[in-house]
């Protein structure tokens, strides 16, 4: 039954340290677009490797490259809590 | 002349592959129509010259931005690509890869950064991955120059792939799914040093304690390096070219055109920070004085750019630059601007919209101070003490960042959050830092100096022919305003094209420090200089260099005034 309760977060909030997986995208369809040709799609695994304080942005570890975004961007891609 | 465009993800060390490719005739370009720069230049192959174009990096070619579409522009133009690849990151590159493929262009694989992957215990079979794209992949370390070679005499096998057809967006990653299984094998590895390093230049608690130094070290070094030079190019000018102008000077005896041309005789003798002629002043100033620190300037923008320290100060510093409407790059202007505001114009472009370039060129204009300027504030105000001093660049500050605030609230366009790629450190390439170096001082000289040049000249006439005497005089009853007599209208308005012509002219007017603060802070917010000007009015147009101008003079009115409040009390 464990699987049934599958932890689900927008990106933004994925804890420093814990490793998720990518499981969908939201936001326009050339939003996605741009992500996806970036290399940050479903199923991959994604880290936080900082974020800035103030509501500043937010570096993520997506496979084996870093990327720096917005925060407003980082609640539009939801991740399952591995 | 045949066309070979080099295409690629951003990061991947483009730049390098092309410095190693091309000679000595490089250029920086303009692609018409846009502010997206690129660089050209010229490759002997099979005894014929050939073009290498290096397009701006892109991550697929459905564009998402400006630099992506005239990538995709520009492969329109091509006979041969040349797709460098990073090795490190071979799932993500494929895709713009196959997308190449599918263009029907002969086409070529650079696996760069290839000492990287394997230090990194990324194994890649690149015999398998050439059978299996139909095209010649050839592992290069561009850094060091190996596999270089074998690229250039590999261009001729370049071909066109007919049995690959174009296929969707999701096709393509299972495609790139079933190569990356067949070609690559990753061992499992420590955290390296260079992965230690990177978090903790990106982490708030140490990245900007680190950036701080960071900085104060590139502006100690900046400072040793633009002075040197000047030294030299003094020299040059003090033993080669004095003579020389001393012999046209005296056949010319006085006059106008000794008046232009040579300037006044200080003491006697030619000055040529003092003069003022359009061949003495007018060359000493811009060659002598500004080029040293743009030489400098540029040389640690390359370094910070290619070693990958640009993309992490840009995170640290983007939430500040955020509010102000623009994003972390915009640090950059601000950086370059601090030397000479033209090539801190010239480097408004990294903004990605019309509205975030048009604040940072506005905020530029107004309160940062170059070199020059920063020559005038401790000139004039270094004799009554550092408190004096910081009190123009605390207003400074205070200027920047509210006219940023407020900017950003009335400005209208879009002002979209930061999203780049955090590549991993890199040792940077002298001789590819050499070469960007070099690119961006020459497209100084030709976006800058003309300008320098026709300012002064300008200026001269219309001093010579008594204008700005007549406009001083109209203006000065406004000097009660901010609390200085009438006789400083004079600096003011010389200071609109020059700066340093200005601090002559307010130090014989006998004013206290506070108002002497009021004054250069003034000073400073007004013009840059004629140069800046003309690269704003091509670089944002006729119209909004309007509106900057129009800014300009309100915070300058403004601010004065209200210093005059805080500072003297009336």
């Amino acid at each position: 039954m464990v699987d049934l309760i599958r932890q689900t977060v927008i990106l933004k909030n994925l804890p420093e340290g814990k490793k998720g997986k990518i499981i969908s995208l939201e936001g326009g369809h050339g939003f996605q677009r741009k992500l996806r040709a970036m290399g940050i799609r479903e199923g991959q695994a994604v880290t936080v490797v900082s974020r800035q304080p103030f509501r500043g942005p937010i570096t993520i570890m997506v496979g084996s490259f870093q990327m720096t975004l917005g925060r407003g961007m980082t609640q539009k891609i939801i991740v399952e809590v591995l | 002349m045949k066309k070979i465009v080099l295409m690629g993800n951003p990061n991947v060390g483009k730049s390098v592959v092309f410095s190693r490719l091309t000679g000595a005739s490089v250029i920086a370009s303009n692609y018409p129509g846009t502010t997206i720069d690129f660089f050209k230049g010229k490759m002997k192959l099979d005894g014929e010259f050939v073009e290498i174009i290096d397009a701006p990096g892109t991550y697929s070619l459905e564009p998402s931005n400006k630099a992506e579409e005239v990538a995709v522009k520009m492969l329109k133009e091509a006979d041969v690509i040349i797709n460098v690849v990073d090795a490190t990151n071979l799932e993500r590159n494929l895709y713009l890869t196959l997308e190449l493929i599918e263009k029907d262009i002969p086409i070529l694989i650079a696996l760069n950064l290839w000492d990287e992957a394997k230090h990194l215990g990324i194994h890649i079979d690149e015999h398998l991955l050439e059978n299996i794209l139909g095209i010649p992949v050839v592992p290069t370390i561009a850094l060091t120059g190996e596999g270089i070679k074998t690229l250039v005499t590999r261009i001729n096998e370049a071909k066109i792939n007919p049995e690959r057809k174009p296929i969707g967006e999701d096709q393509r990653w299972s495609e790139i799914g079933a190569i990356i299984s067949k070609v690559e094998q990753v061992e499992h590895r420590h955290h390296t040093m260079r992965e230690r390093l990177s978090d903790l230049t990106i982490r708030p608690f140490t990245g900007i304690p680190i950036a701080l130094l960071l900085i104060f070290i590139v502006f100690w070094i900046v400072r040793m390096i633009g002075e040197n030079i000047g030294l030299v190019i003094s020299y040059i000018f003090e033993e080669g070219y004095q003579p020389l102008i001393q012999i046209l000077s005296d056949w010319l005896g006085s006059g106008i055109i000794r008046d232009i041309l040579i300037g006044q005789l200080i003491e006697g003798a030619i000055d040529f920070e003092l003069s003022m002629g359009v061949l003495t002043t007018g060359l000493f100033v811009p060659f002598a004085m500004v080029l040293p620190y743009i030489i400098a300037f540029y040389f640690m923008l390359s370094l910070l750019e290619d070693t990958g320290y640009l993309p992490r100060l840009a995170t640290l510093v983007d939430n500040v630059f955020h509010k102000l409407g623009m994003h972390g790059y915009g640090i950059i202007p601000l950086f370059l601007g601090l030397g000479c505001n033209v090539p801190g114009a010239l480097a408004t472009r990294t903004m990605e919209t019309s509205k975030q370039r048009f604040i940072a060129a506005t905020l530029l204009c107004i309160s940062i101070p170059c070199m020059a300027q920063m020559a005038m504030i401790f000139g004039i105000l270094g004799p009554y003490g550092l408190y004096y001093i910081a009190l123009v660049f605390i207003s400074l500050i205070i200027i920047y960042i509210s006219a940023g605030l407020i900017l950003n609230k009335f400005v209208k366009g879009a002002s979209p959050e930061i999203f780049m790629e955090i590549p991993p450190y890199r040792r940077p390439s002298l001789k590819a830092i050499g070469k960007k170096t070099w690119m961006r001082i020459r497209w100084f000289l030709k976006e800058a100096i003309p300008y320098l040049f026709l300012g002064i000249l300008i200026i001269n006439i219309l001093y010579t022919v008594g204008f700005l005497q007549w406009l001083s005089n109209a203006v000065s009853p406004l000097m009660a305003l901010f609390g200085l007599p009438g006789g400083a209208s004079i600096a003011l308005v010389v200071g609109f094209l020059r700066k340093d012509l200005a601090v002559g002219m307010l130090l014989p007017l006998a004013l206290s420090p506070l108002q002497l603060v009021i004054a250069v802070t003034m000073l400073t917010i007004f013009f840059p200089c004629v140069a800046t000007f003309a690269v704003l009015l091509k670089e944002l147009g006729l119209k909004d260099m309007m509106k900057t101008a129009a800014i300009m003079v309100v915070t300058s009115v403004l601010v004065g005034s209200i210093l005059r409040v805080i500072l003297l009390g009336v």
